[in-house]
């Protein structure tokens, strides 16, 4: 099997999987849905506050969300020992763990999106910069996706991987955080955000090519 | 390890002695400078420490050596103090110069993150039994946090900043006069020689503890008893 075919061949059977057990797509985002209406609760409903703080709140929240879903990433590969085949086959671990991430955004990273509209309106997020929110999404989730597999990888073989894997990977999030709630902060005050954007693309094609590196050294750790 | 004591006392001793009894006072800040002797020497440990521990989980991960994997590990107690001591005595510093204890400045907020990735690699070395396992763990960990320190520092420098610029590095003539700078100098050497202390007894600790079934600890404990 060509290593393309073998790519094609891992994203179908992760995305064969999760619509199988369609509860795996639906809690992060419920999750995500949940903590943001708890947030005007919490704060009390004045809607120049919340206006003010959705761009920070809707990218925490998102952060937090991505963070919880990245338990299933490898878990169920790891415990019936596909994981183990996937590290064995003669193609580059690091193009097959590539495969399986993009499938796990395309599960949990990608419904994000979808809600986000409904989201800031809740918020009252100001409509021209709702396109902004959108993009920072589009490009920002897959970079959490990418960086929290690192931290899965190294924590899967743990009992209790999940307090430590908040410690690992919650301080990498940091610059997506910032540029990509700047960005939307900015475009809903009327600024141009191209230097954001562009910088959001740049982390997100550096995450592209090295993060399957360590993720696919730390796997192979994981597993002996 | 008591030449690098003596040394260590020594360095320490003229550089304090320079800090706080020969140099000037500031003309702005008045004698509440004098925390930089301190602060400054922490803050740089805090960083080199990082790149001492990624470097050593690189040649542990590369060649297999047990010596490095311990460094590395040994390390990450010691670095993450001196990121500890950095802050808080950045922030006793802030509190009269600022007029507050914490701003969510640049400087400030990257080295706490620091201080989060130093908890993360003591952290995860503590959750895996194994320890050639963990050892390797971290290094990848380790590694990871090198290539993102500079983002996360120029993202956050970028974000906001209430930090004083950097007055020694500008290496053709310091805004810092002399007579403040040579004892920052030998705080900075001797903090060094506290880390070399510090991590090779943490270092013989954990060699002793990973070769507690080996033959030569035990013939070197009965030989104590």
């Amino acid at each position: 099997m060509s290593l393309s075919r073998a790519f094609v061949a891992v994203i179908r059977r992760d995305l064969i999987l999760a619509l199988r057990r369609r509860s795996e797509i639906a809690n992060p985002l419920l999750f995500f849905i949940l903590v943001i209406t708890l947030f005007p609760l919490g704060i009390g409903a004045q809607p120049h506050l919340l206006q003010a703080i959705a761009p920070g709140i809707i990218w925490v929240s998102a952060l937090l969300a991505a963070m919880l879903s990245l338990d299933s990433l490898f878990r169920s590969d790891f415990d019936d020992g596909s994981l183990e085949q996937i590290l064995l086959s003669p193609h580059p671990t690091s193009v097959l763990v590539l495969a399986k991430i993009i499938a796990h955004w395309l599960v949990t990273g990608l419904p994000l999106l979808v809600v986000a509209p409904l989201l800031a309106v809740f918020l009252g997020l100001p409509n021209h910069s709702l396109g902004i929110l959108l993009l920072t999404l589009l490009l920002g989730t897959p970079v959490l996706s990418l960086i929290g597999a690192i931290g899965v990888a190294l924590t899967v073989g743990l009992r209790r991987g999940g307090m430590i894997l908040s410690l690992l990977v919650l301080p990498l999030y940091v610059p997506v955080l910032i540029f990509a709630g700047n960005a939307v902060q900015m475009a809903g005050s009327g600024l141009p955000v191209d230097a954001q954007i562009n910088i959001l693309i740049s982390i997100l094609l550096m995450a592209l090519v090295l993060a399957p590196l360590p993720v696919a050294a730390a796997l192979k750790m994981s597993i002996n | 390890m008591p030449w690098l004591v003596v040394i260590f006392l020594l360095l320490t001793a003229a550089g304090l002695y320079g800090g706080l009894y020969l140099a000037p006072a500031d003309y702005q800040q008045g004698d509440s400078y004098r925390i930089i002797y301190i602060h400054v020497p922490s803050a740089w440990m805090s960083l080199f420490i990082y790149v001492v521990m990624a470097l050593a989980g690189a040649i542990g991960l590369v060649w297999r050596i047990k010596l490095a994997e311990i460094v590395a590990i040994s390390s990450a107690p010691v670095g993450a103090s001196f990121t500890f001591i950095a802050l808080v005595t950045g922030s006793l510093w802030g509190k009269p110069m600022w007029g507050t204890w914490w701003v969510w400045d640049a400087r400030l907020t990257s080295e706490l993150i620091l201080l989060f990735l130093y908890l993360g690699v003591i952290g995860l070395y503590g959750a895996i039994d194994d320890k050639r396992t963990a050892s390797r763990a971290v290094a990848i960990l380790a590694l990871v946090g090198v290539v993102n320190i500079p983002i996360i520092h120029y993202s956050v420098e970028w974000w906001n900043t209430l930090h004083q610029g950097p007055t020694v590095t500008k290496m053709d003539k310091p805004s810092i006069h002399v007579s403040m700078l040579v004892p920052l100098l030998l705080m900075a050497v001797a903090f060094k020689f506290y880390y070399l202390i510090a991590m090779l007894q943490r270092a013989r600790t954990e060699l002793l503890l990973r070769e507690r079934n080996a033959q030569w600890v035990k013939n070197m404990v009965s030989e104590i008893k």
